[in-house]
């Protein structure tokens, strides 16, 4: 029993980022009335970097071809750690701490690969990456420590499960998913905060810094951004599950899936209808965040959850 | 003489340099607007003829004079810098030198020239917090070859120099080689995206030249061409601007409905770039009951599409916010510069060539000019729905009580000797002005051909001064302004 859930786990890690970037992009395209590739497009286009050669400038270190490695390698631990299912397959207490810093070493490891190719262009998007990182970090720990102070869990496993019993629980749930959803924002490069789609590298912030990276390299940097994106969505997805593990196992893991789906389709909707912001006003976004977590955390305390 | 075109017999160039200079700074004065200051060569090699062109109350005027090249002449630029330009392009081609010139770099690249482009003397900054980003000449999208300089103190741009001329073909020279009723193809291609307005002030010059001006129909005719260009590549630059700040549903439904305007040329001239709808002596269409029908639905299927997304564009707060007070060129900022057209225009300066030198057209069917005031990316966006609007307006007047276009081409007629015909026509991006000089046996013996994207590019420079690097693409797509045009 433990086997399969472990194997459907790693499966879920290496499938599920594919079907959510698929599905972002359906929804993207269905608002703008086009019908939109496949779900399994992003597949096909891993596949068709892997198959394609690397290109090294000659100005580049080893930190450049490390760097996709790092990223890919966090993100999928990060990946095995976050609970997919709802329910975590590997947990030890303070787990979200290692992957808040899991994560934390791609970018650092991403940033340095992106200064590594002494590009104007990459260094400003490396600085920018590092602003708002450092903006997102605190309000990522404030939403998680408020619902491990709820809950009275250290691990993402239990500190996800808030109980709906008090108004200030629900009030705790709704503002910590506010909360995400921008980390998941500024995390995984997506618009109001970054435009993945956009070929102006001017205006870029994760896409400028893979800009010189190419096959399996570039194919391991979509790949782990993908990872990311979907183990935010993951999480989001917990908080707002409805059942408990003990409406049964496959019920609840099934619940989660629609959730992490309904996520996908959210944040593709808010892409698809909202212009991206202003650089400057990126940090403002990161601020609305913060006052959620705050009013979280207050919500949290006003409840008199055990302190963890 | 309020009309587009203005022909008048080659003036008797034996005047002092002094007067000449004096004459211009005294129309500048009088409040003349600069439209043209050029050279040409003059029979003696030591000598280069200048023209100036002016827009004043009373219509277009000249002044002519000749100058030594190698005495050069004191630079008006420090006075009035609408000319900076002008004369930049004057020492590069005929060597005559703007003495104490604030600016006095490369324009273009001509071919057995001495400037190279890997020698541009770039604006320096000096200092630890300063850092330049350098974009081009080759870009990330598919769009054509200019460099980009920016001087930057962190993510604020101090100041951008934009290097251009990696496109010179030697369009002029190009234009003297064949014969002067036959250049319409060529004169298409100049701009691709601005083909009709090149054609018609082609055209209009051309017909002034050989004194057979077009009748009210075929007039009409081309100014349904013109306008059609103008819908397609407004809705082309709401598309891109949308694209620039990922608001999705704009960019591809402003992209849509440029397929079907350009799709209406299409119908009518076999080209969706407009190309062969203008010929000199007249409009060369396929327009019959049918064609007219399918004009007038495709028409109203923009009207109605437009009206949906243009209030999705206005009222989404994210656009709004991402928009205004971006890329600001203020109205004084605008006037000194001498931009033209649209950019001009939401800066607040009221200059529309259709509004003023159309003549006939204009008193039958006048066409509202749209101003905006606020000069930001906000006021070229919106500046750009609006002028749709009118468009289609005037296109229903227009095309209302029209069947069949009057004249087919049948220009065939002997230039007049010793003339000088210049023609201004306002394309989607400002004015168009072509300036055309026969010599005695009646050839063309001098085309001058200036697109308004050689005036707005410095607009571009000035509008992102103070703002964010990630601001830039929007600005850029807000002048949408030509490369080819301006390298020639």
């Amino acid at each position: 029993m433990r086997a399969a859930v472990i194997a459907s786990h790693v499966l879920a890690v290496l499938v599920l980022p594919i079907l959510v970037l698929g599905l972002m992009n359906r929804t993207r395209a269905l608002w703008t009335g086009r019908r939109g590739p496949p779900l399994l497009q992003p597949y096909f286009e891993l596949a068709r970097l892997v198959r394609k050669q690397s290109v090294y400038s000659v100005a580049t270190t080893a930190v450049f071809r490390v760097g996709p490695l790092v990223v890919l390698a966090t993100a999928l631990v990060g990946g095995l750690l976050t609970p997919l299912f709802g329910v975590a397959t590997f947990r030890f207490p303070y787990d979200f701490v290692v992957v808040a810093y899991l994560w934390g070493l791609g970018r650092a490891l991403l940033m340095l690969s992106a200064l590594d190719t002494a590009s104007s262009f990459e260094g400003m998007g490396a600085s920018r990456e590092a602003t708002y990182a450092a903006l997102a970090e605190p309000v990522l720990f404030l939403t998680l420590g408020t619902l491990a102070m709820a809950t009275g869990q250290t691990s993402f496993a239990g500190l996800l499960h808030v109980a709906v019993q008090t108004p200030g629980d629900v009030v705790v749930r709704a503002m910590s998913v506010a909360a995400l959803l921008v980390i998941l924002q500024v995390e995984a490069a997506r618009s109001p905060v970054d435009d993945p789609a956009t070929h102006l590298e001017l205006t870029m912030i994760h896409e400028v810094m893979i800009l010189d990276h190419s096959g399996p390299e570039l194919a391991a940097l979509h790949y782990g951004s993908a990872i990311k994106l979907t183990s935010c969505a993951a999480l989001i997805a917990t908080l707002l599950n409805p059942l408990a593990p003990s409406d049964g196992a496959l019920r609840y893991a099934g619940a989660n899936l629609v959730l992490v789906a309904v996520v996908a389709v959210l944040v593709g909707s808010i892409e698809s209808l909202v212009a991206r912001l202003r650089l400057k006003a990126v940090p403002q976004l990161i601020l609305v965040a913060m006052g959620a977590a705050l009013v979280s955390l207050l919500a949290g305390t006003w409840t008199g959850g055990a302190p963890g | 003489m309020n009309a587009s075109r203005l022909c008048l017999a080659t003036p008797d160039l034996a005047r002092p340099p002094s007067d000449f200079f004096k004459e211009l700074r005294q129309r500048v004065a009088a409040g003349a607007r600069l439209v043209s200051f050029y050279g040409r060569p003059s029979d003696d090699p030591a000598e280069v003829v200048l023209t100036a062109v002016f827009d004043a109350a009373d219509g277009l005027m000249v002044s002519r004079a000749s100058i030594l090249r190698e005495h050069g002449f004191h630079s008006l630029t420090r006075d009035v810098p609408a000319f900076h330009i002008f004369e930049r392009e004057l020492f590069e081609q005929h060597g005559a030198k703007p003495h104490d010139h604030p600016w006095l770099k490369p324009v273009r690249y001509p071919a057995g020239g001495a400037a190279r482009p890997s020698d541009y003397p770039f604006y320096k900054i000096e200092g630890k917090e300063v850092h330049e980003v350098a974009v081009g000449p080759i870009h990330a999208g598919v769009i054509e070859p200019g460099h980009f300089r920016f001087m930057c103190l962190g993510e604020i741009v101090h100041h951008l120099e934009i290097q251009l001329g990696y496109q010179h073909r030697g369009a002029e020279a190009l234009l003297l080689r064949g014969s002067p009723l036959a250049l319409a193809p060529l004169v298409e291609t100049l701009a691709g995206d601005t083909s009709v307005a090149h054609a018609w002030a082609y055209c209009d010059a051309l017909e002034a030249l050989t004194d057979r001006p077009p009748d009210l129909a075929t007039e009409t005719w081309r100014g349904v061409g013109l306008e059609l260009e103008r819908i397609a590549m407004h809705l082309a630059g709401l598309s891109g601007m949308c694209a620039d700040i990922a608001f999705m549903q704009g960019a591809s439904t402003y992209g849509r409905l440029r397929t079907t305007a350009i799709n209406t040329s299409m119908l009518l001239c076999g080209s969706r770039l407009g190309h062969g709808w203008i010929r000199p002596g007249g409009v060369r269409l396929g327009v019959d009951g049918r064609t007219v029908a399918a004009l007038t639905s495709n028409l109203a299927l923009i009207r109605r599409d437009i009206a949906i997304i243009n209030r999705h564009f206005c009222q989404a707060r994210s656009v709004g916010h991402r928009l205004r007070g971006v890329g600001v060129v203020s109205t004084g900022q605008a006037l000194e510069l001498g931009l033209v057209g649209m950019a001009a225009r939401a800066s607040g300066v009221e200059i529309d060539a259709r509004t003023r030198l159309r003549g006939e057209l204009g008193t039958q069917l006048p066409i509202q000019m749209v101003v905006e005031t606020s000069g930001d990316c906000w006021a070229r966006a919106s500046l750009r729905i609006r002028e749709i609007d009118e468009s289609l307006a005037w296109l229903d007047a227009a095309i209302a009580g029209q069947t069949t276009p009057a004249a087919a081409p049948a220009q065939r007629g002997e230039l007049a000797p010793d003339r000088l015909a210049i023609s201004v026509q306002e394309g989607w991006r400002g004015e168009v002005v072509h300036c055309l000089e026969t010599d005695a046996a009646g050839a063309l013996r001098h085309y001058r051909v200036q697109d308004p994207s050689l005036r707005n590019w410095f607009g571009l420079a000035l509008s992102v001064r103070s703002n964010e690097i990630s601001d830039f693409p929007i600005c850029n797509k807000s002048f949408d302004l030509s490369y080819c045009g301006n390298d020639l």
